[in-house]
């Protein structure tokens, strides 16, 4: 069962690794994913906004898919919401399993699919007052794709 | 139904969701989008594209075809960008 959180506090990746490996002996690996915050064109701060109630849902089925795919012993995501500075963390991947291919794997395919499949925005806050929203990549779309299923 | 707008959906039309009750005709996402592009100079704005506009019903992404009824949630947004 994946744990998976939405939150506008900063998480603890040392936290999260460890609680992975609690209590059991057949973590042969994890493999980990965080997103950071570039201060492209001298962005002042992202602000992220999501849907509550369907993002949950969104990242739960992805989880839940990259949990029929590949044997994991454990799965986290955590994605965060409201200002975000440059430097900061935006979101944590973690995959565990018992071998190193399943949770490289799985963590590349759970980034790739949150970023397409979960109903997060981001729009760039300037020093100057000024903002834009992100547009959306096309390589964001066929990175996503490659792990489409006929 | 309650209508729901995120990111510069939300930032044109000015308001981020509203109860609202469409004519018999408005029977699916894409005869809703058009039936709001009436209701304000800001969802003429924000629906003048409609290709450039995702929708969800019920928490689920969700095609221009995909029904509607009183009792949904339906949500509007531009493609999404978070990770």
């Amino acid at each position: 069962m994946a744990t998976i959180r939405v939150q506008e506090a900063p998480f603890d990746q040392q936290a999260e690794h460890a609680a992975l490996m609690a209590g059991r002996a057949d973590v042969g690996g994890i493999a980990a994913f965080t997103g950071i915050c570039r201060a492209d064109d001298g962005l002042a701060a992202l602000v992220l906004e999501h849907y509550p109630g369907m993002t949950e849902r969104a990242l739960a089925e992805i989880a839940a898919e990259a949990e029929r795919r590949w044997s994991l012993t454990g799965c986290t995501v955590i994605h965060r919401f409201g200002r975000i500075g440059p430097g900061e963390p935006i979101v944590l991947v973690l995959t565990a399993s018992a071998h190193r291919q399943a949770a490289l794997e799985s963590c590349a395919f759970l980034i790739d699919w949150l970023k397409t499949g979960a109903p997060f925005w981001k729009r760039e806050e300037f020093p100057d007052g000024t903002g834009r929203w992100v547009d959306a990549k096309a390589e964001d779309d066929a990175a996503a794709e490659r792990w489409r299923r006929a | 139904m309650r209508v729901m707008y995120f990111a510069w959906v939300r930032h044109k039309i000015g308001i981020s969701q509203e109860e609202v009750s469409p004519p018999a005709d408005v029977t699916d996402v894409a005869s809703l989008m058009r039936w709001l592009a009436g209701r304000s100079p800001g969802h003429a704005e924000a629906f003048a594209q409609p290709a450039h506009v995702r929708a969800a019903v019920n928490h689920a992404f969700c095609q221009p075809d995909h029904p509607v009824g009183p009792d949904d949630e339906i949500a509007f947004f531009p493609p999404v960008t978070g990770g």
